[in-house]
Formats: C-alpha cells, structure tokens, sequence
C-alpha cells in the first residue's frame, strides 16, 4: 500500500477526520476562551474584555453554593485510591488469568458484566445494598467501590493485552538461571509490564476523577467534584462555571500529558538497557 | 507468582529422580526438603485462586451484591415516607402497564437507534482512516491519542461546554444570522432531542473509535493485496474483505455504545433540559422521590433488555477471537 499515490479517498477521509477532531476539541475550547470572560461578561459570547477575574473568584472567593476546594481533595484521593486499587488487583487478576483455573470463565463474564451493566444500576445497587445493611454510604466506601466496577474490567483487559504479547521465554531463562518465582516476577515480568501499568493507573484515576452516574447515589452526605460542577450547573450562571471546567480539564489533561510522558521514558529507558 | 510453567518445565526432572512417596525413609534433610517442595507446589497451584481473590471480591460486593438486592427491594412495598420488606409484584404492575413506561422506552430505544447508527459511521471511517491512510506508525499512535485524550477528561464539563456553542445567544446562531442565513435564533439548537443526540455522539463515539480500531490494525494487509490482484476494487475490498474482518470490533464498540445510551440520564436531563425522557432519567426522578422499589423494577426491567440487546449482538457477530 505504501508504494500507492494518495487518492481522492485520502483527502476526503482526511477532511473528515480533521472535522472529528474539531468536533471532539471545539467545544472544549469554547469554555476555553470564555473562562477568560470580562467580570461583566456572561455565559455566552461576545467576549466582554478579558480577564482572570473568574479565575479569582473560583480559587479566593467563598462561593454562593458548593465547596470547591473540598470536593477537588476528595475526588483527588478517591481518583488515587482508585487508581492503586485498579493497579494492583488488575495485575494480580492478570496474573491469575494466565493459567487455567477453576471459575476463571465465571469470573471473566462477570468483570465484562460489570463493564455492561449500566452505571445508574450500579449506583442505585450500591445505595440501597449500603441502606439495607444500616451502613452510611461515604465516598471512600461505596463511591470507592462503584467506581472499581467501572475501572476493573478497563484495567483487566488492559492486562490481557499485555500477557497476551508476553514473551514467556523471559521468565524460563529467569528460571533456569535460578530465579525464585518472585524474583523472576520483580526483576524480569514487572520491568517489562510498568509502562502498561502507569496506562492501567492513568485509567484508574482518571476515569474516576471524572464519574458522575456512579457517584450520584453512593457519595454520601460529601460531593465529589463532578457532581459538585452538576450542582452548579442549576445554580451558577456566571462564567466561574467555565474557569471550574477549565481548570478541572487543565489538570485532567496534565495528568494525561505526565502519564503518556512517564511511559515514554519507562519505554525508552528499557529499550536502551536492552541494547546496551 | 506467575510459574506459568513450573508444572511442565524444572520440576518433572527433578522430582523423577526423588519421587517423595517412594522413599519412605529418606536420608536425613531430605525429608523437609520434600515437605518444602511439596508446599511450594501446593503455593504454586493455589497461586492463580489467590490472585484472582480481590477482584472476585470486589465484584461480589460491589456489583453481584447490589443487583441482588435491587431485585430483592423490587419486590418490596413503599409509602411516602420509607421502604418495607414485602413481596409484592405492584412496582413491576405499574410498570409494566403504566403507557408513560412504554413511551419512555421507545423514547430510549430512539436515543440508542439514532446514536448507535451514527457513532458506527464516524467510528468506522475514523478508525479506518487512521488504520489503512495513516503510514508512519508513530503518527498513527500520536492522532490515536488526540481522539483518546477527551474520554479521560470530564463528560460533565464537555457537555456544558456545548451551552455557549448551541444556546439561543450562541456561537453558531450568531454565526448564522451574522451570515443572514436565519433572521432569527434557531431554538432546537439545544435542550432538545437534537442536542441530546450531538452530546451523546460527542461522548460515545470514542467508545467505537478503539475497538474498531483496534480488529483493523490486526487484519492482515497481504489479504487486501490479494483481494487487489484478484482484480477487486476499493469499494469491494472494503466491503468483501475490511467489513466483515472488522466486526468483532464494531461488535464490542456497539455493546459499549447501546449500554451506555439505554443507561443515559445524566446527558438526557442536561441536554434536554428536562424536556425529554429516558429509562435512566425515570429511574433517577423516582430515586429522588424515594421510590426505590419502583426504581428497583425499572432497573431490573432495563438491565434484562440491555442483557438480551447484548445476547443480540453477540449471537450475530463471533468476538470470542478479539479476547
């Protein structure tokens, strides 16, 4: 196929593709450049001047509604728990599953039923399972369980991919040179796998960062930060919503931006060990 | 940990030349040296049920457990003021019989029809475009992840961010009237079916985007040559030879889509402004009314109907092989 001239199909898919893109960026981009409204500005455009004034207002200012700074912390642990928890029990399940073992096909059903059934159930499951045992949902219990339904079967076929293009004869020669079996998981397996798994923690914590349908009933008396910026969306008319929504994004799109660098660097580091 | 292979390779040799349960009275040492290895092997074979233990449990509690007991608190009775253990079928009655039930379906069913047919077409040409028109590998992983990046950031705030683009007083009515081609705003533009379908697509096509993807990068680029020697042209080499080696990925990418549509309520009641209804969104009014057996019974009712689309799906396309 390389050796082919472009044809009128390429451009066209080209332009297509181009417009998906505007598409999936433009509106982000929208309350991009609005969050930077003039303090007498309002929801829509034109720009009224610009200014960080919202900006000021969301971080200094005591708010009319909501509890910004305390929703952030608490979406902010949750999203690391989460990720650790994703991280570990996905390894340690992708392990499992590289041997046969008595209900792996059970169990491989009811992680993609878990990714299928959906999030509205889960939250209202979780909820009414939390009220009749008597025990008061909270954000690091029930929200911390429902968003590992979400991020679990993610994180698991994450690792079946990786097991899946797994070279075994690394582990044999670990082996035949007289590798316990943890040794041979800590110095052979895991150098191999960690870029996959910084993708399986940057999926942990950023889909939970970011859940709303699962949190809704399962949060408790305290607001995670998307239902925080779903409270102010009834309430809040002025730009501040945006600057929330560009900060949050901001930081959501760093964490993506330090993850993708930090398996670039793993990947690299790796190759070089290799050759060298 | 991972001794794949313990059982097949090291061991048999070993053991082959000291068989424990024949020797009876070993030399001395040897006798914990078997026990050792008789627990090492006992480990080793236990090993997979340990590792998979937490995730078994995790989705005891967390997913086995709840449906249960929204099936279980279907059957319950309830007032206006608290839940109480019964076994009665009046919340799957009303239900069933009330037409505003029946009406909200096929209003979801549309929602999932519409949005289904279209996040496959942009998808499908997306995924392909960067597949077979895409050459360098490293460009191809680089827009990859331009079309991944927004579905690792916040669907509340990328739905709001569709209010300054589509509102009365937005960017694409004053686009159009600025240009004269309407004299005034155009109000379906949002809180209407039509922007809960744009919003959806915007959410969910990212869901068909990868696996799709991801069943075109596999297929082996030798058939398309040879379905090119063979004298056929782009459009019989798509549909003879790419179509039908891409569906178990348009398969999974459908599953993703068709659920996340028929449990929608968040991009329903935010994009409608509460003017349209889906199963989700009757779900979640009669969570906030503390109607939780009624909500049970639509929950249960939804999550039958989402299984049996998905028994659909997967009795048309075989994705045994993408797994």
């Amino acid at each position: 196929m390389n050796s082919e001239k472009r044809g009128l199909g390429f451009y066209v898919l080209t332009a297509f593709f181009v417009l998906f893109v505007l598409f999936l960026y433009g509106p982000l981009t929208t309350i991009f450049i609005l969050s930077f409204q003039g303090p007498n500005g309002g929801l829509t455009f034109p720009m009224n001047g610009s200014s960080v004034h919202w900006f000021k207002n969301l971080l200094f200012e005591q708010q009319a509604v909501g509890d910004f700074g305390g929703a952030f912390t608490r979406s902010l642990l949750l999203g690391l728990m989460t990720m650790v928890a994703t991280v570990v029990v996905s390894l340690l399940a992708g392990l499992a599953f590289r041997r046969r073992f008595l209900g792996s096909g059970p169990l491989f059903y009811l992680t993609i039923a878990s990714l299928i059934v959906p999030s509205i159930l889960i939250s209202l499951g979780i909820g009414l399972a939390f009220q009749v045992f008597g025990l008061n949902p909270a954000w690091y219990s029930s929200a911390f369980g429902a968003h590992l339904t979400w991020t679990l079967p993610f994180g698991l076929l994450i690792m079946f991919a990786v097991f899946n293009r797994f070279n075994p004869s690394y582990e044999e020669a670990a082996r035949d040179l007289g590798a316990t079996s943890w040794q041979t998981f800590a110095h052979v397996v895991l150098p191999i796998i960690l870029p996959s798994l910084v993708g399986v923690g940057l999926f942990g914590f950023t889909l939970s960062y970011d859940e709303f349908a699962r949190t809704l009933m399962t949060a408790g008396t305290f607001n995670t930060l998307p239902l925080e910026i779903y409270g102010m969306t009834t309430n809040v008319t002025t730009p501040v919503l945006y600057a929330l929504g560009t900060v949050t994004t901001v930081f959501s799109m760093a964490i993506i931006v330090v993850a993708l660098i930090a398996i670039a660097v793993l990947r690299k580091r790796r190759a070089r060990k290799v050759a060298g | 940990m991972s001794t794949e292979k313990s059982g097949v390779r090291g061991l048999p040799h070993r053991e082959t030349v000291h068989p424990p349960s024949l020797h009876p009275s070993p030399r001395r040492g040897e006798g914990a040296e078997a026990l050792h290895r008789n627990a090492r092997m006992t480990l080793s074979r236990l090993a997979p049920y340990l590792q998979a233990t937490p995730l078994t449990l995790i989705l005891a509690a967390f997913l086995v457990l709840p449906i249960a007991t929204i099936a279980m608190v279907s059957f319950w009775d309830y007032d206006s003021i608290q839940i109480f253990p019964a076994f009665v079928f009046t919340n799957y009655e009303e239900t069933i019989t009330s037409p505003v039930t029946w009406n909200t379906y096929i209003n979801t069913f549309k929602y999932t029809l519409i949005v289904w047919a279209l996040t496959l077409l942009i998808g499908f040409w997306v995924a392909y475009y960067l597949a077979f028109h895409i050459r360098s590998t490293t460009m191809q992983m680089l827009l990859f992840l331009i079309c991944t990046i927004p579905f690792l950031t916040s669907n509340i705030i990328r739905m709001i961010s569709w209010i300054p683009f589509l509102g009365r007083n937005g960017l694409l009515n004053q686009t159009l009237m600025t240009m004269g081609i309407i004299d005034q705003p155009l109000e379906f533009l949002l809180f209407s079916d039509f922007s809960v379908v744009l919003a959806m697509v915007h959410l969910y096509t990212l869901f068909m985007v990868t696996p799709i993807f991801n069943t075109l990068m596999r297929i082996d680029r030798a058939l398309i040559e040879a379905a090119r020697d063979a004298g056929a042209n782009g459009w019989q080499i798509l549909t003879n030879v790419i179509i039908p080696l891409a569906k178990p990925g348009i398969a999974i990418g459908s599953i993703f889509v068709v659920t996340l549509v028929m449990g929608d309520f968040i991009t329903v009641r935010f994009m409608s402004g509460g003017q349209s209804a889906s199963v989700g969104l009757m779900m979640a009014n009669q969570i906030a009314l503390l109607q939780y057996p009624a909500a049970a019974a639509n929950a249960v009712i939804l999550l039958i109907i989402v299984l049996m689309l998905v028994g659909g799906i997967l009795r048309v396309v075989n994705i045994r092989k993408e797994l």
